[in-house]
């Protein structure tokens, strides 16, 4: 069943043009599906569609065969309370320690008892390996320490869907298996992915759907295999190439 | 003259008149207290409607505006005229202290409001938009996340706007608050040399500021050691777009 569906999906940032034009899509309830495609084509857009921070200009978005209403707070709350997302930039709070960070939601927000809370969050950062950083705050970070407290804070909210932009973009190769790993896991568990990431082969390892989008509008979708090795348009044969041959 | 100085210290430096000079600067202080702090707290309310994103709070945001724009610009002995004769007009007969802590409170307001403004913008809209998406709503997002990092942003310039309105309540006397600069007028309308009455004002405003700007610089620099952490990238010209 389809638990993401998004029909004709066009944005706009309030400051600057059309970026994404007219994208429809559909991921099924434990499905891991990426999104690769050149820089500035509305990748991380899209996740900002999906997250409710940029309501579409035209289309529909459909989580669980209900139509996602932008302008209904409550229905938002509600999806939102199902997602986790990690952001590109990772946007941890500056003012909180890595711990603070994984806790503060389930505890000042969703009223967990603190020390179950606390518990999950040290699991979940040690998993990470950054069981030696619980204390730190985020400019004591590196870019991938920063990311892998970002991946334990959205893990922290046991999200159905979760939607990973770059996440693997600041990781030395030893962590991005260990990423790896761990998404394999949460897609055994049954966990909605969408992963944005110009990583080839973490693509072609962890999707079992692959879109390419250009400009914007999506291009190609299909298994990792038919994306990699047979794509069907020109565009995507253009971008795959020039990508796997770098 | 120094002969005449002299002799007045006498007459001057008594209890009773101590307690005067006392009783004087706790008017200055309180009210500049009063103000400021009463101030802090409604310019903090301003600040969350007018960035609040709501369309029926319009209005409400352009009367914000206003009242911002236009009450720091008034002098405050304009001000202080305005609320006395708006007050007795309106048949509530105020003491004068209520006045001028009314006045401060006004001024006050719309001067830390700027502040306040100011610090929520210094935080990255990337911070608003991580705790949109986990469902922290409007307040808990300003109260767990804005505030703490705006906070280096808001105090220094908010004290020492404090400390600079302790000065500017002097003009309360023009309307006959016993406050320090009008015991400086008393004392020297009863024949103490103005050099005595309004050097005594002298010292004890710098007494007061001197200390408090120390304290300031104290703040300021605890503040900048203890959260580095404050605007991570570029900050953020616009009220940020959270949600619909
Ligand atoms: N806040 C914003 N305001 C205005 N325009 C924006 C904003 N964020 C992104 N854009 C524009 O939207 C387009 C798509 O940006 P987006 O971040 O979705 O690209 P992307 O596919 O994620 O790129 P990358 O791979 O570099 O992360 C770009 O042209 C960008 O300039
Ligand atoms: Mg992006």
């Amino acid at each position: 069943m389809a638990q993401i569906e998004l029909r004709g999906v066009s944005a706009r940032y309030p400051s600057g043009g059309q970026v994404l034009d007219g994208v429809s899509l559909v991921v099924d309830k434990g499905e891991v599906v990426s999104i690769i495609g050149p820089s500035g084509s509305g990748k991380s857009t899209l996740l900002r569609v999906l997250v409710g921070l940029l309501p579409p200009s035209a289309g529909e978005v459909w989580l669980d065969g209900s139509r996602l209403d932008y302008a209904d707070r409550k229905a938002l709350t509600a999806a939102r309370a199902r997602l986790a997302i990690v952001f590109q930039q990772f946007n941890l709070f500056q003012n909180m320690t890595a711990l603070d960070n994984v806790t503060v939601t389930p505890v000042k927000i969703r009223r967990e008892p603190k020390a179950s809370a606390r518990a999950r969050g040290e699991a979940l950062l040690r998993r990470v390996g950054l069981g030696d950083k619980l204390g730190a705050y985020p400019d004591e970070l590196s870019g991938g320490q920063q990311q892998r407290v970002a991946l334990a804070r959205a893990l922290a909210l046991g999200p159905e869907i979760l939607l990973l932009d770059e996440v693997t973009s600041a990781l030395d190769p030893e962590m991005v298996n260990e990423v790896l790993d761990a998404i394999r896991d949460l897609a055994n568990e049954g966990i909605t992915m969408l992963i944005v990431s110009h990583e080839m082969a973490f693509v072609r390892e962890v999707s079992d759907r692959v879109v390419m989008m250009a400009d914007g509008a999506v291009v190609e979708t299909g298994p990792p295999g038919q994306i990699f090795d047979a794509p069907r348009t020109e565009r995507c044969r253009e971008f795959v190439s020039k990508i796997l041959r770098h | 003259m120094p002969e005449g100085l002299l002799g007045q210290l006498e007459v001057f430096f008594t209890w009773q008149n101590a307690l005067l000079w006392l009783r004087a600067t706790g008017t200055t202080v309180a009210m500049a207290v009063v103000g400021c702090g009463v101030g802090f707290v409604l310019a903090n309310l301003l600040v969350l409607v007018r960035t609040w994103p709501s369309r029926w709070l319009l209005p409400l945001r352009v009367l914000i505006v206003l009242y911002v724009e236009v009450f720091r610009r008034i002098p405050f002995l304009v001000l202080i005229f305005l609320v006395l004769f708006t007050t007795r007009a309106l048949g509530l007969h105020m003491p004068l202290f209520a006045v001028a802590c009314v006045t401060v409170t006004v001024t006050a307001t719309a001067f830390i409001a700027e502040i306040v403004r100011a610090g929520y913008e210094s935080v990255h809209r990337n911070q608003w938009e991580s705790a949109a998406v986990m469902n922290f709503g409007r307040l808990r997002t300003v109260a767990l996340v804005v505030l703490p990092q705006a906070w280096t942003v808001i105090v220094p310039p908010a004290f020492s706007y404090f400390v600079m309105f302790i000065k500017e309540t002097s003009l309360a006397s023009q309307v006959g608050v016993y406050e320090l600069m009008q015991a400086g007028k008393y004392f020297n309308n009863v024949g103490v040399s103005p050099f005595l009455a309004f050097g005594t004002c002298l010292a004890i405003y710098f007494a007061l500021s001197y200390p408090l700007t120390r304290v300031g610089w104290r703040i300021e620099r605890r503040l900048a050691h203890r959260f580095r952490r404050t605007s991570p990238a570029e900050p953020l010209a616009a009220p940020p777009v959270v949600g619909p």
